[in-house]
């Protein structure tokens, strides 16, 4: 159970790295990726899993 | 005398004694732009303040430059008019920017640039993104610099949403000048310009989106303004969804203590890829941005020169020189050498003071004519304040509206492809310029052909460059006066 980011829609622009509860989400290389073992979807924390609420892109962080 | 002197003659002077040669040569000075208000309309404390920074004084746009570093990427709401994904190196506009820096780099840049660009007074972070929701970086980058070059002034844009949980801190680290986005001041208003944004954890759309946006923007406004910090306000003009409206915003920013408010045009191009682009909605003409402008010019002092520039521009706003100042060509290590800025502000000065001597005879002259006519004149200029450009040159022209009542700055026309590129003009591009200059009935320029002189006549617009290297006000003035004087002589 977590979320991936799709590289290719991702604008870099780091609002998923700090809204994640579980720091869960990284730089690597020129792009974010998120581990899944820290994933936790947010569940039991929001609403709504942080990443996907705060990306400015549609279908860009969805689940893996 | 004849002598062509820019500001680029100026930055480019090896020694202060070169740059004052370069000035007494019948360089650059003044004229209009921004608040067009001088010392004498605004109390000390607040012409202290303005007086070096291009965006908010229009009279020092045309000696000081300013820079933005995009470190604060991610923002908090999505508008309709932004495309984030959007990045192009020939695109000029709010937002768009070729590389994100971190707060370290964009350390090095600013004291790159400042050991290149005397003209440069301020520092902004205006996106992509919001520096108030991207916070760390912001307070970072503007920590490191401030350390390094204690005079250069510091601001930022926000949308406001994040900017109550910041006043404090915005005071503390001097930052004097803020602008908001406030397109609405009524919810239902937003609900067509805001799809969405993320606050407290969660993503609000629709009215209550909306509402949490106004309610934010209104107190952050607040308490800058408690604070004594100068707020400027940008409203992004939309026809048919906030352009009746856009009043009504101005009567509450001004009300809750606003500085100055500016009024841009939507830019919209389905190219863009934003909402709006995509979905035919148009941006207003230079005809309606006009109208309104006018309308509000009782309000909160207008900005007019605003020229919505890129998140990474550097250099004065009539021009861009980013790209010079990529990070590839930073060097690794830099260290801040003051020596070109403090000898440029002691040259400035001075030419300051003559320009201002310059302007009040100017109005005092006209103040003595009758004459009723109003005329638009459009005046190209390469900065300083004065009539130097070339009109086959000009990238964009500076237009005044000139009578007995005064000179007033209307704002500027950008020219899309320049008529004289490399030697020879092009009758296309003339045509493209003769479309920019509708409505315009003058054209002051330091040089014109008898070809173009000739094509613009036809096309009803008198030019001329009988006031070549004048301040641009004195250059109106002495052109009202012949056109127009003898009518008031004879009323």
């Amino acid at each position: 159970m977590a979320y991936k980011i799709i590289k290719s829609q991702c604008t870099v622009c780091g609002a998923c790295e700090f809204e994640c509860p579980n720091a869960a989400i990284r730089m690597k290389g020129d792009t974010y990726i998120i581990d899944p073992v820290k994933c936790t979807e947010c569940e039991g924390q929001f609403d709504a899993p942080q990443c996907a609420a705060v990306c400015p892109v549609p279908k860009t962080c969805v689940p893996a | 005398m004849g002598q062509i002197v820019s500001l680029a003659s100026l930055t480019s002077a090896k020694s202060t004694e070169d740059m004052r040669k370069a000035l007494e040569g019948g360089g650059c000075a003044s004229s209009s732009c921004g608040s067009s208000d001088g010392p004498s309309d605004m109390a000390p404390e607040i012409w202290d303040k303005i007086k070096d920074h291009p965006c908010y004084s229009e009279e020092a746009h045309h000696y000081f430059a300013r820079m933005h570093v995009a470190v604060a990427p991610a923002c908090n709401i999505q508008c309709n008019y932004c495309n984030r994904k959007y990045d192009c190196a020939n695109e000029s506009r709010p937002g768009v920017v070729s590389e994100k820096l971190t707060p370290e780099d964009a350390a090095r840049k600013v004291i790159t640039v400042a050991n290149e660009v005397p003209q440069l007074s301020v520092l902004g972070i205006a996106g992509p993104g919001d520096a108030c929701y991207d916070w760390k970086k912001t307070k970072a980058t503007f920590y490191s610099i401030a350390k390094e070059i204690p005079d250069i002034k510091l601001c930022l844009s926000t949308n406001g949403l994040a900017l109550p949980d910041h006043v404090d801190e915005i005071a503390d680290m001097n930052i004097d000048h803020v602008t908001i986005t406030i397109n609405m001041v009524d919810p239902q208003v937003g609900v067509g310009i805001y799809p969405w944004i993320f606050y407290q954890h969660k993503r609000w759309t629709g009215l209550d989106a909306s509402k949490i946006l106004h309610e934010r923007q209104m107190l952050g406004l607040e308490m800058l303004t408690s604070r004594g910090i100068l707020t400027k306000i940008n409203s992004v003009m939309i026809p048919g969804v906030n352009d009746h409206h856009l009043p009504e915003v101005n009567k509450v920013v001004k009300a809750k203590g606003a500085f100055l408010h500016n009024i841009m045009p939507l830019i919209s191009d389905p190219a863009h890829g934003t909402h709006y682009g995509l979905t035919g909605q148009r941006g207003p003409t230079a005809a309606e941005l006009k109208t309104l402008q006018d309308q509000l010019s009782d309000g909160t002092k207008l900005m007019r020169h605003c020229r919505q520039c890129r998140a990474d521009a550097v250099g004065l706003l009539g021009e861009d020189r980013g790209q010079e100042f990529n990070m590839v060509h930073v060097p690794e290590t830099v260290t801040y050498d003051p020596s070109k800025r403090e000898a440029y502000r002691e040259i400035v000065a001075k030419e300051r003071g003559e320009h201002v001597a310059s302007k009040e005879a100017a109005k005092a002259e006209l103040r003595t004519m009758s004459a009723d006519a109003k005329v638009l004149v459009a005046v190209a200029t390469k900065g300083g304040g004065r009539i130097n450009q070339h009109f086959g040159h000009a990238k964009e022209f500076q237009v005044y509206e000139v009578g007995a009542f005064g000179i007033t700055f209307v704002g500027h026309r950008k020219v899309e492809s320049q008529y004289c590129e490399g030697g020879w003009g092009e009758d296309a591009a003339l045509d493209g310029v003769i479309s920019t200059l509708e409505g315009i009935d003058v054209v002051l320029c330091s040089k014109i052909g008898d070809c173009p002189k000739d094509q613009l006549t036809a096309a009803g617009i008198v030019a001329t460059d009988d006031y070549a290297h004048e301040w641009i006000e004195a250059g109106l003035t002495a052109w009202f006066a012949a056109a127009h004087g003898d009518v008031a002589l004879r009323a």
